[in-house]
Protein backbone atom coordinates (compact mmCIF):
# COMPACT_ATOMS: atom_id res chain seq x y z
CA UNK A 1 0.00 0.00 0.00
CA UNK A 2 1.28 3.65 -0.93
CA UNK A 3 0.12 6.78 1.13
CA UNK A 4 1.87 9.08 -1.33
CA UNK A 5 2.67 6.30 -4.83
CA UNK A 6 3.61 9.12 -6.90
CA UNK A 7 6.38 10.13 -4.75
CA UNK A 8 7.34 7.27 -3.20
CA UNK A 9 8.15 5.00 -6.17
CA UNK A 10 10.01 8.46 -8.24
CA UNK A 11 13.01 7.13 -10.29
CA UNK A 12 15.83 7.72 -12.20
CA UNK A 13 15.75 11.06 -14.37
CA UNK A 14 12.47 12.41 -12.75
CA UNK A 15 13.64 11.46 -9.09
CA UNK A 16 16.93 13.09 -9.89
CA UNK A 17 15.44 16.35 -11.41
CA UNK A 18 12.59 16.72 -8.18
CA UNK A 19 16.43 16.81 -6.34
CA UNK A 20 18.14 18.82 -7.49
CA UNK A 21 15.28 21.82 -7.82
CA UNK A 22 15.05 21.09 -4.12
CA UNK A 23 18.95 20.74 -3.90
CA UNK A 24 19.04 24.50 -5.21
CA UNK A 25 15.87 25.36 -3.06
CA UNK A 26 17.51 24.22 0.13
CA UNK A 27 21.30 25.85 -0.43
CA UNK A 28 19.52 28.81 -0.94
CA UNK A 29 17.27 28.32 2.33
CA UNK A 30 20.63 27.90 4.12
CA UNK A 31 22.27 31.42 2.95
CA UNK A 32 19.87 32.88 6.14
CA UNK A 33 21.92 30.52 8.36
CA UNK A 34 25.11 32.41 9.63
CA UNK A 35 27.50 29.30 9.57
CA UNK A 36 26.46 28.31 6.21
CA UNK A 37 27.13 31.80 4.64
CA UNK A 38 30.49 31.84 6.44
CA UNK A 39 31.28 27.97 5.43
CA UNK A 40 30.20 28.83 1.56
CA UNK A 41 32.46 31.90 1.87
CA UNK A 42 35.58 29.63 3.16
CA UNK A 43 34.50 27.07 0.46
CA UNK A 44 34.70 29.82 -2.44
CA UNK A 45 31.04 28.84 -4.13
CA UNK A 46 27.88 30.18 -3.88
CA UNK A 47 24.70 28.67 -4.72
CA UNK A 48 24.47 29.52 -8.28
CA UNK A 49 27.20 27.07 -8.15
CA UNK A 50 25.44 23.84 -8.03
CA UNK A 51 24.21 22.99 -10.87
CA UNK A 52 24.23 19.15 -11.18
CA UNK A 53 23.45 17.10 -8.02
CA UNK A 54 26.94 15.51 -7.83
CA UNK A 55 27.89 19.60 -7.23
CA UNK A 56 26.88 18.21 -3.78
CA UNK A 57 30.37 17.61 -3.26
CA UNK A 58 31.29 20.60 -3.08
CA UNK A 59 29.31 21.86 -0.22
CA UNK A 60 31.00 21.07 3.19
CA UNK A 61 29.78 18.63 5.68
CA UNK A 62 27.82 19.57 8.88
CA UNK A 63 28.69 17.62 12.03
CA UNK A 64 26.49 17.62 15.49
CA UNK A 65 29.38 19.77 17.16
CA UNK A 66 28.40 22.79 14.52
CA UNK A 67 24.93 22.13 15.54
CA UNK A 68 25.63 22.60 19.54
CA UNK A 69 27.61 25.38 18.59
CA UNK A 70 24.57 27.22 17.32
CA UNK A 71 22.79 26.36 20.59
CA UNK A 72 20.13 27.64 20.66
CA UNK A 73 18.43 28.71 17.50
CA UNK A 74 21.68 29.58 15.28
CA UNK A 75 20.28 27.24 12.53
CA UNK A 76 16.99 28.49 12.15
CA UNK A 77 16.82 29.61 9.06
CA UNK A 78 13.47 31.36 9.58
CA UNK A 79 11.91 34.06 12.34
CA UNK A 80 10.95 32.31 15.63
CA UNK A 81 7.59 33.22 15.37
CA UNK A 82 7.31 30.70 12.29
CA UNK A 83 9.09 28.12 14.19
CA UNK A 84 5.52 26.20 15.71
CA UNK A 85 7.60 23.45 17.62
CA UNK A 86 10.88 23.02 19.60
CA UNK A 87 12.29 19.75 19.86
CA UNK A 88 16.03 18.58 21.41
CA UNK A 89 18.33 16.10 21.60
CA UNK A 90 21.63 15.39 23.46
CA UNK A 91 24.37 16.89 22.29
CA UNK A 92 28.24 16.09 22.65
CA UNK A 93 28.39 18.17 25.49
CA UNK A 94 26.22 19.75 28.17
CA UNK A 95 24.20 21.51 25.92
CA UNK A 96 21.43 19.74 23.82
CA UNK A 97 21.51 20.09 20.01
CA UNK A 98 17.81 22.24 19.28
CA UNK A 99 15.38 21.33 15.90
CA UNK A 100 12.69 23.87 14.99
CA UNK A 101 9.72 23.01 12.91
CA UNK A 102 7.02 25.08 10.98
CA UNK A 103 4.08 24.26 10.83
CA UNK A 104 4.69 23.12 7.10
CA UNK A 105 7.74 21.06 8.47
CA UNK A 106 5.24 19.05 11.28
CA UNK A 107 2.99 18.34 7.78
CA UNK A 108 5.91 17.20 6.15
CA UNK A 109 6.74 14.87 8.46
CA UNK A 110 3.82 13.73 9.52
CA UNK A 111 3.17 12.34 6.00
CA UNK A 112 6.40 10.65 5.90
CA UNK A 113 5.59 8.92 8.88
CA UNK A 114 2.33 8.17 7.15
CA UNK A 115 3.99 6.53 4.01
CA UNK A 116 5.94 4.30 6.42
CA UNK A 117 2.93 2.96 8.54
CA UNK A 118 0.97 2.89 5.30
CA UNK A 119 3.84 1.05 3.85
CA UNK A 120 3.39 -1.62 5.98
CA UNK A 121 -0.12 -2.25 5.89
CA UNK A 122 -1.52 -0.18 9.08
CA UNK A 123 -4.43 1.88 8.32
CA UNK A 124 -7.32 3.37 9.95
CA UNK A 125 -8.75 0.73 10.74
CA UNK A 126 -5.83 0.13 13.35
CA UNK A 127 -5.29 1.00 16.78
CA UNK A 128 -2.21 2.20 17.81
CA UNK A 129 0.02 2.36 21.40
CA UNK A 130 2.93 4.83 21.08
CA UNK A 131 4.99 3.45 23.66
CA UNK A 132 7.93 6.24 23.50
CA UNK A 133 8.79 9.15 25.56
CA UNK A 134 6.66 12.39 24.58
CA UNK A 135 8.63 14.87 25.65
CA UNK A 136 11.48 16.27 23.62
CA UNK A 137 12.39 12.91 22.10
CA UNK A 138 10.74 13.13 18.52
CA UNK A 139 9.89 9.34 18.62
CA UNK A 140 6.57 10.20 20.86
CA UNK A 141 4.59 13.56 18.81
CA UNK A 142 6.51 12.42 15.75
CA UNK A 143 4.83 8.96 15.11
CA UNK A 144 1.65 10.70 17.25
CA UNK A 145 1.00 12.41 14.10
CA UNK A 146 1.85 10.32 11.66
CA UNK A 147 -0.37 7.97 13.01
CA UNK A 148 -3.03 10.56 13.54
CA UNK A 149 -2.83 11.66 9.89
CA UNK A 150 -3.44 8.15 8.46
CA UNK A 151 -6.31 8.35 10.84
CA UNK A 152 -5.62 4.95 12.97
CA UNK A 153 -7.22 5.69 16.90
CA UNK A 154 -3.94 6.53 18.37
CA UNK A 155 -3.35 5.93 22.29
CA UNK A 156 -0.93 8.40 23.41
CA UNK A 157 0.77 5.76 26.66
CA UNK A 158 4.38 6.84 26.25
CA UNK A 159 6.67 4.84 28.24
CA UNK A 160 6.82 3.54 32.15
CA UNK A 161 3.79 1.20 33.83
CA UNK A 162 4.05 -1.70 31.75
CA UNK A 163 1.41 -3.83 33.00
CA UNK A 164 -1.06 -0.92 32.13
CA UNK A 165 0.57 -0.91 28.73
CA UNK A 166 -0.49 -4.32 28.58
CA UNK A 167 -3.97 -3.68 29.66
CA UNK A 168 -4.42 -1.06 27.83
CA UNK A 169 -3.23 -3.05 24.53
CA UNK A 170 -5.95 -5.94 26.01
CA UNK A 171 -8.54 -3.84 26.58
CA UNK A 172 -8.11 -1.26 23.84
CA UNK A 173 -7.72 -4.30 21.34
CA UNK A 174 -4.31 -2.36 20.19
CA UNK A 175 -3.18 -4.03 17.17
CA UNK A 176 0.17 -1.77 16.45
CA UNK A 177 2.54 -0.70 18.41
CA UNK A 178 5.82 1.60 18.63
CA UNK A 179 8.75 1.19 21.06
CA UNK A 180 12.14 0.54 21.44
CA UNK A 181 13.08 -3.04 20.62
CA UNK A 182 14.51 -3.51 23.95
CA UNK A 183 11.20 -2.64 25.68
CA UNK A 184 9.10 -4.59 23.17
CA UNK A 185 11.23 -7.56 24.82
CA UNK A 186 10.42 -6.74 28.50
CA UNK A 187 7.15 -5.75 27.38
CA UNK A 188 6.67 -9.51 26.55
CA UNK A 189 7.69 -10.92 29.33
CA UNK A 190 5.87 -8.74 31.72
CA UNK A 191 3.21 -9.88 29.42
CA UNK A 192 3.99 -13.47 30.27
CA UNK A 193 3.79 -13.06 33.74
CA UNK A 194 0.44 -11.92 33.45
CA UNK A 195 -0.84 -14.64 31.17
CA UNK A 196 -1.63 -12.35 28.62
CA UNK A 197 -1.47 -13.43 24.83
CA UNK A 198 -2.56 -9.68 23.22
CA UNK A 199 -3.97 -11.65 20.54
CA UNK A 200 -5.28 -8.56 18.81
CA UNK A 201 -1.79 -7.76 17.93
CA UNK A 202 0.22 -8.00 14.43
CA UNK A 203 2.43 -5.05 13.73
CA UNK A 204 5.59 -4.40 15.85
CA UNK A 205 7.43 -0.85 15.02
CA UNK A 206 10.78 -0.96 16.55
CA UNK A 207 13.45 1.58 16.18
CA UNK A 208 15.68 4.30 17.93
CA UNK A 209 18.23 1.74 18.95
CA UNK A 210 20.06 -1.00 16.41
CA UNK A 211 18.34 -4.58 17.06
CA UNK A 212 19.32 -8.13 15.34
CA UNK A 213 17.60 -10.51 13.63
CA UNK A 214 17.76 -12.90 15.95
CA UNK A 215 16.03 -10.05 18.11
CA UNK A 216 13.20 -9.66 15.20
CA UNK A 217 12.38 -13.60 15.28
CA UNK A 218 12.13 -13.70 19.23
CA UNK A 219 10.01 -10.01 19.24
CA UNK A 220 7.64 -11.48 16.34
CA UNK A 221 7.52 -15.19 18.37
CA UNK A 222 6.82 -13.25 21.55
CA UNK A 223 4.53 -10.74 20.96
CA UNK A 224 2.78 -12.35 17.56
CA UNK A 225 3.43 -9.27 15.51
CA UNK A 226 5.51 -8.95 12.10
CA UNK A 227 8.35 -6.71 13.33
CA UNK A 228 9.42 -3.61 11.22
CA UNK A 229 12.54 -1.76 11.70
CA UNK A 230 12.02 2.45 11.92
CA UNK A 231 14.98 4.79 11.67
CA UNK A 232 15.17 8.75 12.45
CA UNK A 233 16.88 10.80 14.04
CA UNK A 234 15.74 14.62 15.24
CA UNK A 235 18.34 16.50 12.98
CA UNK A 236 16.36 14.99 10.21
CA UNK A 237 12.83 16.02 11.59
CA UNK A 238 13.16 12.76 13.61
CA UNK A 239 11.72 9.20 13.16
CA UNK A 240 10.47 8.47 9.54
CA UNK A 241 13.31 8.77 7.62
CA UNK A 242 13.86 4.77 6.79
CA UNK A 243 11.71 2.26 7.53
CA UNK A 244 11.65 -1.32 6.86
CA UNK A 245 8.55 -2.20 3.78
CA UNK A 246 7.27 -5.92 3.73
CA UNK A 247 9.73 -7.47 2.30
CA UNK A 248 11.91 -6.91 5.57
CA UNK A 249 15.60 -6.21 3.68
CA UNK A 250 16.74 -2.78 4.08
CA UNK A 251 15.18 0.47 4.92
CA UNK A 252 13.34 2.55 2.24
CA UNK A 253 14.90 6.03 2.55
CA UNK A 254 12.81 8.76 0.95
CA UNK A 255 14.74 10.27 -1.70
CA UNK A 256 12.45 12.68 -3.14
CA UNK A 257 13.22 14.18 0.93
CA UNK A 258 16.07 13.13 1.80
CA UNK A 259 19.49 13.38 -0.65
CA UNK A 260 21.80 10.49 0.56
CA UNK A 261 24.94 9.72 0.18
CA UNK A 262 28.04 7.43 2.03
CA UNK A 263 31.01 8.47 2.87
CA UNK A 264 34.19 7.60 4.34
CA UNK A 265 34.42 9.05 7.40
CA UNK A 266 38.07 9.25 7.81
CA UNK A 267 38.49 10.99 4.76
CA UNK A 268 34.79 12.37 3.44
CA UNK A 269 35.11 10.58 0.04
CA UNK A 270 31.55 9.38 -1.33
CA UNK A 271 31.53 5.67 -1.58
CA UNK A 272 29.70 3.45 -4.47
CA UNK A 273 26.24 1.85 -3.58
CA UNK A 274 27.14 -2.08 -1.53
CA UNK A 275 30.11 0.06 0.04
CA UNK A 276 29.65 0.50 3.95
CA UNK A 277 30.05 3.77 5.46
CA UNK A 278 28.84 6.84 7.15
CA UNK A 279 25.70 7.90 6.49
CA UNK A 280 25.50 11.68 5.35
CA UNK A 281 21.82 13.38 4.31
CA UNK A 282 20.71 16.46 2.68
CA UNK A 283 17.27 17.71 3.63
CA UNK A 284 15.51 18.73 1.18
CA UNK A 285 12.20 19.28 2.39
CA UNK A 286 13.12 21.01 5.90
CA UNK A 287 11.74 24.88 6.05
CA UNK A 288 12.86 25.87 9.62
CA UNK A 289 16.05 24.71 10.37
CA UNK A 290 17.73 22.94 6.03
CA UNK A 291 20.81 21.40 6.68
CA UNK A 292 23.68 20.61 4.08
CA UNK A 293 25.35 17.46 4.30
CA UNK A 294 24.84 16.01 7.73
CA UNK A 295 27.08 13.50 9.03
CA UNK A 296 24.84 11.26 10.80
CA UNK A 297 27.34 8.90 12.38
CA UNK A 298 25.40 5.97 11.86
CA UNK A 299 27.19 3.11 9.30
CA UNK A 300 24.99 1.84 6.70
CA UNK A 301 25.59 1.43 2.75
CA UNK A 302 22.95 1.83 -0.11
CA UNK A 303 21.44 -1.29 -1.53
CA UNK A 304 22.75 -2.79 -4.87
CA UNK A 305 19.41 -4.41 -5.71
CA UNK A 306 16.02 -2.81 -5.65
CA UNK A 307 13.03 -3.99 -4.11
CA UNK A 308 9.79 -6.26 -5.10
CA UNK A 309 7.64 -3.22 -3.44
CA UNK A 310 8.24 -0.53 -6.08
CA UNK A 311 10.30 2.00 -4.06
CA UNK A 312 13.56 3.52 -4.24
CA UNK A 313 16.87 2.28 -3.14
CA UNK A 314 17.56 1.01 0.17
CA UNK A 315 19.41 1.39 3.38
CA UNK A 316 21.11 -1.71 4.67
CA UNK A 317 20.05 -1.95 8.56
CA UNK A 318 22.24 0.32 10.43
CA UNK A 319 24.36 -1.64 12.92
CA UNK A 320 26.78 0.72 14.41
CA UNK A 321 28.22 4.05 14.50
CA UNK A 322 31.01 5.77 12.92
CA UNK A 323 31.80 7.84 16.45
CA UNK A 324 31.74 7.39 20.16
CA UNK A 325 27.77 7.86 20.63
CA UNK A 326 26.16 5.24 22.66
CA UNK A 327 22.43 3.76 22.51
CA UNK A 328 21.21 2.98 25.76
CA UNK A 329 17.33 2.40 26.28
CA UNK A 330 16.80 4.48 22.87
CA UNK A 331 18.75 7.45 24.22
CA UNK A 332 21.83 8.69 22.72
CA UNK A 333 24.76 9.41 25.10
CA UNK A 334 28.36 10.18 24.37
CA UNK A 335 31.16 9.31 26.81
CA UNK A 336 31.90 13.29 26.56
CA UNK A 337 28.59 14.57 28.38
CA UNK A 338 29.94 12.31 31.16
CA UNK A 339 32.84 13.72 31.54
CA UNK A 340 30.99 17.30 31.25
CA UNK A 341 29.11 16.18 34.07
CA UNK A 342 32.10 14.83 36.21
CA UNK A 343 34.01 18.04 35.88
CA UNK A 344 31.43 20.01 37.61
CA UNK A 345 31.19 17.60 40.61
CA UNK A 346 34.34 18.70 42.77
CA UNK A 347 33.83 15.99 45.08
CA UNK A 348 34.97 13.41 41.96
CA UNK A 349 37.50 13.26 40.01
CA UNK A 350 37.43 13.18 36.44
CA UNK A 351 38.40 10.17 35.00
CA UNK A 352 35.49 7.55 34.42
CA UNK A 353 34.61 4.49 33.00
CA UNK A 354 31.30 3.20 32.04
CA UNK A 355 30.03 -0.21 31.53
CA UNK A 356 26.93 -1.07 29.49
CA UNK A 357 25.36 -4.45 30.33
CA UNK A 358 22.23 -5.98 29.27
CA UNK A 359 20.06 -6.86 32.13
CA UNK A 360 16.03 -8.46 31.72
CA UNK A 361 16.43 -6.96 28.12
CA UNK A 362 16.97 -3.70 29.31
CA UNK A 363 20.14 -1.68 28.83
CA UNK A 364 21.94 -0.77 32.21
CA UNK A 365 24.87 1.74 32.37
CA UNK A 366 27.39 1.64 34.97
CA UNK A 367 29.49 4.26 35.73
CA UNK A 368 32.51 4.05 37.43
CA UNK A 369 34.24 7.54 39.31
CA UNK A 370 37.14 7.88 41.23
CA UNK A 371 36.49 9.66 44.86
CA UNK A 372 38.59 12.56 44.97
CA UNK A 373 41.07 12.45 47.52
CA UNK A 374 40.20 15.77 49.30
CA UNK A 375 36.98 15.60 49.39
CA UNK A 376 36.96 12.27 51.69
CA UNK A 377 36.10 13.19 54.81
CA UNK A 378 36.08 9.29 56.41
CA UNK A 379 32.42 8.94 56.68
CA UNK A 380 29.97 6.27 54.67
CA UNK A 381 27.42 8.92 54.89
CA UNK A 382 29.11 11.70 53.12
CA UNK A 383 30.19 8.84 50.84
CA UNK A 384 26.86 8.03 49.83
CA UNK A 385 25.75 11.01 49.11
CA UNK A 386 28.58 12.24 46.79
CA UNK A 387 27.13 8.98 44.62
CA UNK A 388 23.49 10.13 44.97
CA UNK A 389 24.56 13.03 43.58
CA UNK A 390 26.54 12.00 40.84
CA UNK A 391 24.00 9.87 39.73
CA UNK A 392 21.51 12.59 39.87
CA UNK A 393 23.68 14.95 37.74
CA UNK A 394 24.00 12.26 35.34
CA UNK A 395 20.23 12.05 35.27
CA UNK A 396 19.54 15.68 34.87
CA UNK A 397 21.55 15.44 31.50
CA UNK A 398 21.44 12.48 30.04
CA UNK A 399 17.69 12.16 31.15
CA UNK A 400 18.76 8.52 32.04
CA UNK A 401 19.33 6.35 35.41
CA UNK A 402 22.36 5.35 35.58
CA UNK A 403 24.31 2.84 38.76
CA UNK A 404 27.30 4.96 40.00
CA UNK A 405 30.13 3.45 41.75
CA UNK A 406 32.37 5.28 43.40
CA UNK A 407 36.07 3.88 43.43
CA UNK A 408 39.20 4.59 44.66
CA UNK A 409 41.44 7.34 43.60
CA UNK A 410 44.40 6.70 40.79
CA UNK A 411 42.40 3.33 40.62
CA UNK A 412 40.93 3.89 36.82
CA UNK A 413 42.98 3.24 33.96
CA UNK A 414 44.75 5.94 32.65
CA UNK A 415 44.78 6.68 28.77
CA UNK A 416 47.98 7.88 26.26
CA UNK A 417 46.70 7.55 23.34
CA UNK A 418 42.72 7.25 22.44
CA UNK A 419 40.79 6.65 25.15
CA UNK A 420 38.64 3.57 25.67
CA UNK A 421 36.23 4.36 28.73
CA UNK A 422 33.12 2.77 27.49
CA UNK A 423 33.09 -1.30 27.74
CA UNK A 424 30.02 -2.39 26.00
CA UNK A 425 29.13 -6.41 27.48
CA UNK A 426 25.70 -6.38 25.71
CA UNK A 427 25.20 -8.89 23.69
CA UNK A 428 22.75 -10.27 21.23
CA UNK A 429 21.37 -6.80 19.74
CA UNK B 1 37.23 20.32 81.75
CA UNK B 2 39.94 18.65 79.55
CA UNK B 3 38.25 16.63 76.87
CA UNK B 4 41.48 16.82 74.79
CA UNK B 5 42.69 13.94 76.07
CA UNK B 6 39.80 11.76 75.52
CA UNK B 7 39.33 12.45 71.62
CA UNK B 8 40.96 9.55 69.57
CA UNK B 9 42.20 9.28 66.39
CA UNK B 10 40.21 6.71 64.15
CA UNK B 11 41.82 6.07 60.74
CA UNK B 12 38.46 5.98 58.05
CA UNK B 13 39.81 4.35 54.71
CA UNK B 14 37.84 4.64 51.48
CA UNK B 15 38.03 0.87 49.58
CA UNK B 16 36.24 -0.89 47.42
CA UNK B 17 33.85 -3.36 48.12
CA UNK B 18 35.62 -6.35 46.44
CA UNK B 19 38.07 -9.26 47.46
CA UNK B 20 41.55 -8.28 48.88
CA UNK B 21 40.98 -4.62 49.71
CA UNK B 22 41.21 -5.43 53.07
CA UNK B 23 44.15 -8.02 52.92
CA UNK B 24 46.26 -4.71 50.92
CA UNK B 25 45.27 -2.46 53.65
CA UNK B 26 46.36 -5.35 56.02
CA UNK B 27 49.27 -5.83 54.61
CA UNK B 28 50.34 -2.59 54.05
CA UNK B 29 49.62 -1.43 58.27
CA UNK B 30 51.88 -4.59 58.96
CA UNK B 31 54.87 -3.68 56.74
CA UNK B 32 54.75 -0.49 58.89
CA UNK B 33 54.34 -2.50 62.24
CA UNK B 34 51.54 -0.49 63.15
CA UNK B 35 48.90 -2.60 65.61
CA UNK B 36 45.77 -2.51 64.83
CA UNK B 37 43.91 -2.32 68.23
CA UNK B 38 40.08 -2.23 66.90
CA UNK B 39 38.63 -1.88 63.84
CA UNK B 40 35.09 -2.41 61.77
CA UNK B 41 34.10 -2.77 58.21
CA UNK B 42 31.15 -0.10 56.88
CA UNK B 43 29.60 -0.99 53.49
CA UNK B 44 27.15 0.74 51.39
CA UNK B 45 26.53 0.39 47.39
CA UNK B 46 29.76 -1.18 46.27
CA UNK B 47 32.43 0.87 48.62
CA UNK B 48 32.89 0.90 52.16
CA UNK B 49 35.25 2.52 54.77
CA UNK B 50 37.24 0.49 56.85
CA UNK B 51 37.80 2.40 60.15
CA UNK B 52 40.71 1.33 62.57
CA UNK B 53 42.32 2.33 65.77
CA UNK B 54 46.27 1.84 65.73
CA UNK B 55 49.00 2.18 67.65
CA UNK B 56 50.58 4.98 65.13
CA UNK B 57 47.73 6.87 63.21
CA UNK B 58 50.08 9.67 61.42
CA UNK B 59 52.44 6.64 60.49
CA UNK B 60 49.13 4.46 58.75
CA UNK B 61 48.11 8.24 57.46
CA UNK B 62 50.95 8.19 55.50
CA UNK B 63 51.79 4.93 54.35
CA UNK B 64 48.71 4.29 53.38
CA UNK B 65 47.96 7.90 51.81
CA UNK B 66 51.58 6.87 49.78
CA UNK B 67 49.95 4.29 48.38
CA UNK B 68 47.35 6.03 47.02
CA UNK B 69 44.47 5.11 49.58
CA UNK B 70 42.16 7.59 50.71
CA UNK B 71 42.58 8.26 54.36
CA UNK B 72 40.63 10.36 56.96
CA UNK B 73 40.89 11.45 60.46
CA UNK B 74 37.82 10.75 62.26
CA UNK B 75 37.48 11.76 66.01
CA UNK B 76 36.03 8.97 68.39
CA UNK B 77 36.16 8.07 71.94
CA UNK B 78 36.31 4.53 73.87
CA UNK B 79 34.52 4.26 76.76
CA UNK B 80 35.22 1.22 78.96
CA UNK B 81 31.78 -1.08 79.88
CA UNK B 82 31.69 -3.64 82.54
CA UNK B 83 31.67 -6.91 80.51
CA UNK B 84 28.85 -8.37 81.35
CA UNK B 85 24.64 -8.17 80.68
CA UNK B 86 23.72 -4.70 80.86
CA UNK B 87 27.12 -3.09 80.32
CA UNK B 88 26.38 -1.48 76.54
CA UNK B 89 22.47 -0.30 78.28
CA UNK B 90 24.33 1.82 80.89
CA UNK B 91 27.00 3.77 78.38
CA UNK B 92 24.00 3.92 75.65
CA UNK B 93 21.48 4.96 77.98
CA UNK B 94 23.39 8.01 79.07
CA UNK B 95 23.87 9.24 75.15
CA UNK B 96 20.35 9.04 74.74
CA UNK B 97 18.96 10.53 77.54
CA UNK B 98 21.03 13.77 76.46
CA UNK B 99 20.41 13.56 73.60
CA UNK B 100 23.67 12.79 71.77
CA UNK B 101 23.49 10.93 68.39
CA UNK B 102 25.61 8.06 67.97
CA UNK B 103 26.61 7.57 64.73
CA UNK B 104 28.45 4.54 64.60
CA UNK B 105 29.91 2.49 66.92
CA UNK B 106 32.18 -1.05 67.43
CA UNK B 107 33.39 -2.87 70.51
CA UNK B 108 36.36 -5.31 71.46
CA UNK B 109 36.34 -7.66 74.49
CA UNK B 110 39.69 -7.79 75.90
CA UNK B 111 41.29 -9.46 79.13
CA UNK B 112 39.60 -7.36 81.80
CA UNK B 113 37.11 -5.21 80.15
CA UNK B 114 34.96 -4.21 77.37
CA UNK B 115 35.56 -1.39 75.38
CA UNK B 116 32.96 0.79 73.10
CA UNK B 117 34.56 3.28 70.25
CA UNK B 118 31.48 5.52 69.43
CA UNK B 119 31.44 7.95 67.15
CA UNK B 120 28.96 10.73 68.54
CA UNK B 121 27.76 13.70 66.98
CA UNK B 122 29.10 16.17 69.33
CA UNK B 123 31.95 14.75 71.17
CA UNK B 124 32.79 17.25 74.09
CA UNK B 125 28.69 16.81 75.27
CA UNK B 126 29.50 13.11 75.20
CA UNK B 127 32.43 13.20 77.20
CA UNK B 128 31.19 15.35 79.68
CA UNK B 129 27.93 13.04 79.75
CA UNK B 130 29.59 9.50 80.24
CA UNK B 131 32.06 10.81 83.12
CA UNK B 132 28.95 12.20 84.77
CA UNK B 133 27.41 9.42 84.42
CA UNK B 134 30.34 7.73 86.23
CA UNK B 135 31.95 5.54 83.60
CA UNK B 136 35.37 5.65 82.78
CA UNK B 137 36.59 6.63 79.32
CA UNK B 138 39.63 5.83 78.00
CA UNK B 139 42.64 8.20 77.11
CA UNK B 140 43.94 8.31 73.46
CA UNK B 141 47.40 7.35 75.23
CA UNK B 142 46.07 4.23 75.76
CA UNK B 143 46.21 3.41 71.93
CA UNK B 144 48.70 5.93 70.52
Amino acid sequence: MFWDKKMETLKSKDLESLQLKRLKTTVHAVQDIGFYRDQFAKAEISPADIKTLDDVEKLPFTRKQDLRDGYPFGFFAVPLKQIVRIHTTSGTTGKPTVVGYTRKDLDTWANLIARNMTMIGVTEDDIFQNMVNYGMFTGGLGFHYGAEKIGMTVIPSATGNTRRQIEMIRDFGVTTIHCTPSYAMHLSEVAEEMHEDLPTLKTGIFGAEPWSDTMRHTLEERLGVTAYDSYGMSELFGPGVAFECPERNGLHIWHDSYFVEIINPKTGERLSDGERGELVVTPLVKEAMPLIRYRTGDVTMLMEDGCLCGRGKKLARLTGRSDDMLIIRGINVFPSQIEHVLLRIPEVGNQFMVYIDRINHLDEMTVEVEINRSHFSGELADLAKIQKKVVKELHDTLELRTTVKLVEPGSLPRFEGKAKRVIDRRSDM
Amino acid sequence: MDTKKYVIKQISIFSENRPGRLAAVAQALGEEKINILAFSIAEANGFGVIRALVDHPEKAYKKLSSLGYNVAFTDVIAVQMKDQPGGLYDIAKVLGDSGINIEYSYAYSGKKVAVLILRVDQVEDAIEKIQGAGATLLEHTVFH
